[in-house]
């Protein structure tokens, strides 16, 4: 058999399975089905008496924040130690780069303990990438959130969530509400629907809260809250970012809930089924209301859950994929 | 060489009798079944409609391969379900064939972190030899000494049926 080229994109080996997990972008489709699928029959293991399956026993889980996170870094923990893996939480703020270490001397060391698997969050936009490009073949990196840029696991959760509820992404119009300017999440989100086949992404919001050129992401823009809604199968409210607010592109907080904040009867344009989903964490009052949050078209806390299975899922391909690069 | 239908049920119906035997001999009067994903699921399935109403679950054993990290997560896996109390209960685990062993070494592994069985029966319709791992079958339907480059193909779900296949090498 003839060798094929080494692969352009360095998240994937030579014959395309997954050995970084830094961007939806660019992904083919099959391989962000065969996560959601994986995923799937992951689930099942968080609902047995011992959550625990033996598929990473002996890797070495390296859990790099850069930036504060509870939800994602603790999931990504569970993931790794439902799938039997040993964790290493690296608290940066008390780590030697607050004495002066460089970012390369800080992961050659973490290689030296013989790491397997890099989760990295940053604020910087790429940096999974600089580290990716720049750990030892045998490391996996995945990217827990980099700056404005990309969250694809996330997205995938996400994604995992539309599709249990939905069956399906063909035919489903999905509005993401709220500070798409600041949102990695909501970057990750429009490349994976618009890879899995959504029929339309709308984003809504005030402009000064909209990239320009966000069109050219493949999305309809909406700056009225009840246009965008109207038919939609999904509702996703983004997390209104209070330490944004001080750079004056909102007048208040009390003048976003008013124009754009999610509140039973401002669903009303959505389809009847439509589920509310948020990355949390949740300001309630801000971007949505308790009565949404809390009711029965919302599926944010069964997102924690998946998110678990969807980590597991991606852990499991980037460490074969490393295993079978060798 | 083949296996019809009929050679399958003429199989299935001794394999139940003998079962039957074995569980009367050893003073097992409740049990539970449980076939592995997915031929042994299919012989599973089988054997419940000959034996009558006992709790029936499946094993994807995927996750408890030990070869997972030269081979990849199986793009196919499927959750295990097991609707009963594993916790002290006699466990009679169904494959289709036996081989190396290797597959039923990660089945007990998985049954055991859904607790501690009182005992297990292991129950296949083809053993083919070529054991890598101490595991022998309690019941069998066919025992064959196949060469290394062939296997026996179950096809199912219903009407079971089976061949022998060459294996091209990898």
């Amino acid at each position: 058999m003839i060798p094929s080229p080494p692969s352009a994109n360095i998240q994937l080996t030579a014959d395309g399975r997954l050995k970084h997990f830094l961007s939806v972008e660019g992904l083919p489709r099959p391989l962000l089905e065969e996560i959601l699928d994986g995923a799937a029959s992951f689930v099942e293991v968080g609902d047995r008496s011992i959550k625990k399956v033996p598929l990473l026993r002996g890797k070495t889980v390296v859990n790099l924040f850069f930036e504060a996170s509870t939800r994602t870094r603790s999931t990504f923990e569970l993931a790794a130690k439902r799938l039997s893996a040993d964790v290493l939480n690296i608290d940066i703020a008390k780590s030697a780069t607050s004495k002066g270490e460089t970012l390369m001397d800080m992961l050659w060391n973490l290689e030296a303990m013989a790491s397997d698997m890099f989760i990295v969050r940053h604020s910087d936009s790429g940096a999974p990438f600089f580290i990716a490009n720049h750990v030892t073949p045998q490391v996996a990196v995945i990217n827990a959130g980099d700056g404005r840029h990309a969250h694809p696991t996330q997205a995938m959760l996400d994604m995992y969530t539309i599709r249990h509820y939905k069956g399906r992404f063909a035919g489903l119009k999905v509005a993401i509400i709220g500070d798409v300017l600041h949102s990695r999440v909501a970057r990750s989100q429009i490349h994976a629907l618009n890879i899995l086949g959504a029929e339309e992404v709308r984003v809504i919001g005030p402009k000064t809260l909209l990239p320009k050129d966000i069109e050219s992401l493949g999305v309809s823009v909406y700056t009225d809250l009840a246009a965008g809604l109207r038919d939609v199968d999904v509702v996703i409210a983004l997390r209104l970012q209070k330490e944004r607010m001080d750079s004056a592109l909102l007048p208040s907080e009390g003048e976003f809930f008013r124009l754009y904040g999610l509140n039973n009867d401002r669903l009303r344009p959505a389809k009847p089924d439509a589920i509310v989903m948020h990355p949390g964490p949740i300001n309630r009052g801000v971007e949505i209301a308790s009565e949404v949050a809390d009711g029965p078209r919302s599926v944010i806390l069964h997102q924690v859950t998946f998110g678990i299975a969807v980590r597991m899922a991606v852990m499991s391909m980037c460490i074969s994929g490393q295993e079978s690069g060798l | 060489m083949n296996w019809t239908r009929t050679d399958i049920d003429s199989r299935l119906d001794r394999m139940t009798a003998e079962l039957k035997t074995s569980l009367q001999r050893r003073g097992i009067s409740d049990f539970a079944m449980v076939g592995i994903h997915s031929g042994g699921a299919w012989v599973a399935d089988a054997l419940q409609q000959r034996l009558g109403k006992i709790p029936l679950g499946s094993l994807d054993i995927s996750f408890y391969r030990d070869d997972f990290t030269h081979r990849g997560l199986h793009p196919n896996v499927k959750p295990s379900q097991l609707p009963f109390e594993v916790e002290g209960a006699h466990i009679v685990l169904v494959d289709d064939v036996l081989m190396t062993g290797r597959t039923i070494r990660a089945a007990m592994n998985e049954l055991f972190d859904f607790g501690r069985p009182a005992s297990i029966t292991l129950v296949v319709l083809f053993d083919i030899g070529q054991r890598q791992l101490p595991i022998s079958a309690d019941i069998c339907g066919e025992t064959l000494a196949l060469p290394p480059h062939q296997r026996v193909e179950l096809r199912g779900p219903a009407p079971l049926a089976a061949d022998i296949i060459e294996m091209t090498p990898e």
